[in-house]
């Protein structure tokens, strides 16, 4: 007979068999069904990664309610600062203005972050030494911070 | 009731109105973001760079980056008349708190932010042997931080240093470009709280982006360009001694 003394070749490719069995079975149980929908990564990590809760709102979320502070920033030098840039992160305001009230900002800090004088700034960027130039009084006794030039009529 | 044709034809603009009214009401949250419409980098405007390092905070911020690791951050150059090859660059706490008056006099002195170039050919992606930093569809190099073992080869791999360890998930970390701002529509946190407009968000599929004439009509350049990494965060009026 052909198959006479091939035995131990059946119980080799049995094991074989089996073997491969396992690892198609395991592959398919560990590895996520995203696992190379893009690329060699798993797919739901891009939803994963963008479900992240937003910190800042946004600048368009600020303006649709604060229309009167976009007026006043409209025309002076600060009008493309965005207000998260002083302000800080809002979005928890922005999604509860009633419970949640900003903080109040500190002139004497956030004036002298972008403006005190440092030679390694663009010269045509308005800068001051904090120290010699307001004789110690807050920058916003003379400055409005959405509108800071100095007006005519003195600080409004 | 009988509906003639004649009715139908009345029907069909109040129906038509009425359905613009329909799809205003579908909230904007809707999945409607198509990572194939996007292929996304930055615009860094150098001469509008004033080192106040909003956008270090911001990032920190928005991504609760551990103390003292960084995935932004601004270095401040110091180049004298005489030695151009050897600037002296400082970044004290990443440029987070502002910069002291340079310590030397003369020479010139600038600032330059940087954060992961979203390389196009990325070697940090090459490297991972898990699959857990990749590119994603859109162009934004990110880490799946549940496959990622901590080994560090991309920490090693990344040309310009924008990679960590995070010594809380012990996982490879890096500047996602704000993926789930970016996602819904919004700027990254740094862009956004930029207060001169130095950092641009920049999508170069988008025909109607100013990036592309901006590319155009300005002396721009990425880091390490001999690297061939593809990179895509773009400096404007770049100084040949930056690394």
């Amino acid at each position: 007979m052909f198959f006479k003394d091939a035995g131990h070749l059946f119980r080799l490719a049995a094991v074989f068999l089996i073997g491969l069995l396992l690892f198609l079975v395991l592959r398919n149980t560990l590895v996520p069904k995203s696992f190379g929908q893009y690329g060699h990564f798993r797919g739901s990590a891009l939803a994963d990664l963008a479900a992240r809760p937003v910190n800042f709102a946004g600048h368009q979320t600020c303006e649709g309610c604060h229309s009167d502070v976009l007026e006043k920033k409209k025309d002076g030098r600060h009008a493309r600062v965005n207000c998260e840039a002083c302000h800080g992160p809002l979005a928890k305001h922005a999604d509860d203005p009633a419970s949640v009230a900003p903080e109040k900002l500190d002139a004497a800090v956030l004036c002298v972050r972008c403006h005190e004088a440092n030679a390694a700034k663009p010269k045509t960027f308005p800068q001051v030494v904090s120290a010699d130039h307001s004789n110690g009084l807050a920058c916003d006794t003379c400055h409005q911070p959405h509108s800071p030039a100095i007006t005519a009529g003195g600080a409004k | 009731m009988n509906l003639t044709r004649r009715h139908l034809l009345f029907l069909l603009p109040s129906a038509a109105v009425a359905w613009k009214y329909v799809l205003a009401g579908t909230p904007e949250s809707a999945p409607n973001y198509s990572m194939a419409n996007h292929w996304w980098g930055m615009l860094i405007d150098l001469p509008k760079c004033i080192g106040c390092g909003n956008c270090v905070r911001a990032c920190q911020m928005e991504n609760d980056v551990p103390e003292g690791y960084f995935r932004t951050w601004v270095e401040r150059y110091h180049v004298s008349e005489w030695d151009m090859e050897n600037p002296k660059v400082d970044s004290p706490d990443g440029g987070k708190k502002g910069f002291p008056p340079p310590r030397e006099e003369g020479g010139k002195n600038f600032f330059v932010p940087k954060l992961c170039n979203h390389c196009s050919d990325s070697p940090c992606t090459q490297v991972c042997p898990v699959g857990a930093t990749f590119d994603s569809p859109d162009g934004v190099v990110l880490v799946d931080k549940t496959y990622c073992l901590g080994c560090r080869y991309c920490v090693q791999a990344c040309p310009y240093g924008c990679r960590f360890i995070n010594p809380k998930t012990n996982t490879a970390e890096k500047c996602t470009l704000c993926y789930h701002r970016i996602t819904k529509g919004l700027t990254t946190a740094c862009c956004e709280s930029c207060p001169t407009g130095a950092r641009q968000l920049a999508d170069l599929k988008n025909p109607r982006d100013p990036i592309h004439e901006f590319l155009k009509t300005h002396s721009v350049h990425v880091l390490k360009p001999h690297m061939a990494t593809g990179a895509k965060v773009f400096y404007n009026e770049l100084d040949g001694s930056v690394r």
